[in-house]
């Protein structure tokens, strides 16, 4: 069942059309990957799936029930969001802020703690954090405890907006590959906002690349896009005719190296 | 000291009218303010409205203001009532505008996080916006805290004691220790609750001063 897109728009009151007409099915256990530029409406449809947003047509869909028939607040707690840099609560200790929606749901505060102490642990963080402040982590360290804190009230999904851009490529690659291991573990249904092309290959299941107002410029999986681009924009977002993209090998000392447009070694064709 | 040492029991006794009067006046002020301000952050039109129309109440002279209140109150001129109101007039005032800034301080992207997390509205306000507009409301209530000490003491000219009642009685009889007292004892009274406001201040904004973080710095292991 998973996440329905069904021929949703949003339209704003001053007439700016965000998205004009989007449908896209999220199967259950999947990771989305929705990437475009400013102004191509995927944080917009994001949204839609916890009501930030609401769509002004068409429905999004959970598991077969439309959002819009849900209590908002209720759920958002059952959905777990990580933001950009910078979402984490500043005034609350790391522990408090991976306990929040928890607490929030009425579970009791030192149950609660005892579990964000393990969610630390599963991120990768040291229990020595747990004490201490946002502001007093780096960029890497706050955005692992926005994913703890996403996964700390068990959601079936995740929505995920920008949640690396802020850190610099080295970090974000590493939280790129934790969240990898996690999602092979917990399997949640996971909607990820990038502009980032390499971010959503790496991570994303299926990719959707989009226009200007949340038009579909292709939908598949990474190899689908790389191998057959459909048209001159996803070619060019996708950088298909870059140098570090198109690859060939050449025969030295035996071995079939791989080097890319510029000549440059990239590996070795495994036999 | 020889007047001081005589009158000490009454210099205690105007101290503790002074704090009766300036304390609920402050209070109240902070209380209407951040209404005022949170009205002006949420509707920035209202807020012009609003807001302008405080500044202009803060140009009103005192003593007119004293005058006036208990007619539109209906209470007697001399009751401490008609001087906490005077007095909580200005200090909202004087507040609401920073109330609104100290909301517009706080970060939209946390406040954007928190309602997509699954606070409510309320929940945004008390355990969001509130707590993490504290250190520009703070600011803001040291300000009002001391012009209200201060002003408490033209409550003497139609009446109501506190340590401006020495600066009258003072004047009048000609005791310059007296008035002395009243004028050093009102500034300390202004430090010593600015300094409480200080004190207050922190032990609510711990992560503003960061003192958990030097006690771990050192063992933590960091992964990221």
């Amino acid at each position: 069942m998973g996440i329905e897109f069904q021929n949703v728009g949003k339209t704003y009151p001053d007439g700016t059309v965000a998205v004009a007409d989007f449908s896209c099915t999220i199967p259950s256990h999947r990771t989305l990957a929705l990437v475009g530029s400013s102004g191509s409406g995927k944080t917009t449809l994001m949204r839609m799936v916890n009501r930030m947003v609401d769509a002004t047509v068409g429905a999004v869909l959970i598991d077969g029930r439309d959002v819009r028939e849900l209590d908002k607040v209720a759920l958002r707690r059952s959905i777990g969001y990580v933001p950009q840099a910078g979402g984490l609560l500043p005034h609350r200790r790391v522990v408090d802020n991976v306990a929040t929606v928890p607490i929030l749901n009425g579970v009791a505060k030192k149950t609660a703690r005892a579990a964000a102490m393990d969610l630390l642990e599963v991120v990768g963080l040291d229990a020595g954090l747990a004490s201490r402040y946002p502001a007093q982590l780096s960029g890497g360290q706050q955005q692992r405890v926005a994913v703890a804190r996403a996964l700390a009230s068990e959601p079936n999904i995740l929505l995920m907006d920008e949640p690396f851009g802020a850190v610099d490529p080295i970090v974000r690659r590493d939280l790129q590959d934790q969240l990898l291991q996690l999602q092979a573990e917990l399997g949640k249904t996971i909607v990820l906002v990038t502009h980032d092309i390499d971010e959503a290959f790496r991570v994303g299941d299926e990719v959707v690349i989009l226009k200007t107002g949340g038009i579909i410029a292709q939908v598949g999986t990474p190899q689908d896009i790389v191998a057959a681009p459909a048209d001159d924009f996803v070619r060019d977002f996708v950088g298909t005719d870059r140098a570090e993209r198109t690859l060939r090998t050449i025969h030295l000392d035996g071995q079939q190296v791989v080097v890319d447009g510029d000549d440059r070694p990239v590996g070795v064709l495994a036999q | 000291m020889t007047w001081l040492d005589l009158n000490r029991d009454l210099v205690w006794d105007l101290l503790g009218q002074h704090v009766r009067l300036a304390v609920p006046a402050v209070l109240i002020s902070v209380v209407v303010a951040i209404v005022l301000g949170r009205i002006a952050w949420r509707w920035p039109r209202v807020g012009t409205v609003v807001l302008g129309a405080a500044s202009l109440l803060y140009s009103v002279p005192a003593l007119p203001l004293l005058i006036v209140v208990p007619v539109v109150l209906s209470i007697p001129l001399r009751s401490e009532t008609n001087l906490v109101v005077a007095l909580a007039v200005y200090g909202t005032a004087l507040l609401a505008g920073t109330a609104a800034d100290a909301f517009r301080s706080v970060d939209s992207q946390v406040r954007e996080a928190a309602e997509a997390m699954g606070y409510s509205p309320t929940g945004i306000f008390w355990r969001i916006d509130l707590p993490l507009a504290l250190p520009v409301l703070v600011s803001g209530i040291r300000v009002v805290t001391v012009s209200t000490v201060s002003l408490v003491t033209i409550g003497a000219l139609v009446g109501i004691s506190s340590l401006g009642s020495l600066l009258t009685d003072g004047f009048q009889r000609n005791i310059r220790e007296e008035v002395a007292t009243g004028v050093i004892g009102t500034m300390l009274l202004a430090v010593a609750l600015d300094l409480l406001i200080v004190a207050i201040g922190r032990a609510l904004t711990p992560w503003q001063h960061g003192t958990a973080a030097k006690a771990t710095k050192s063992s933590a292991g960091a992964a990221a």
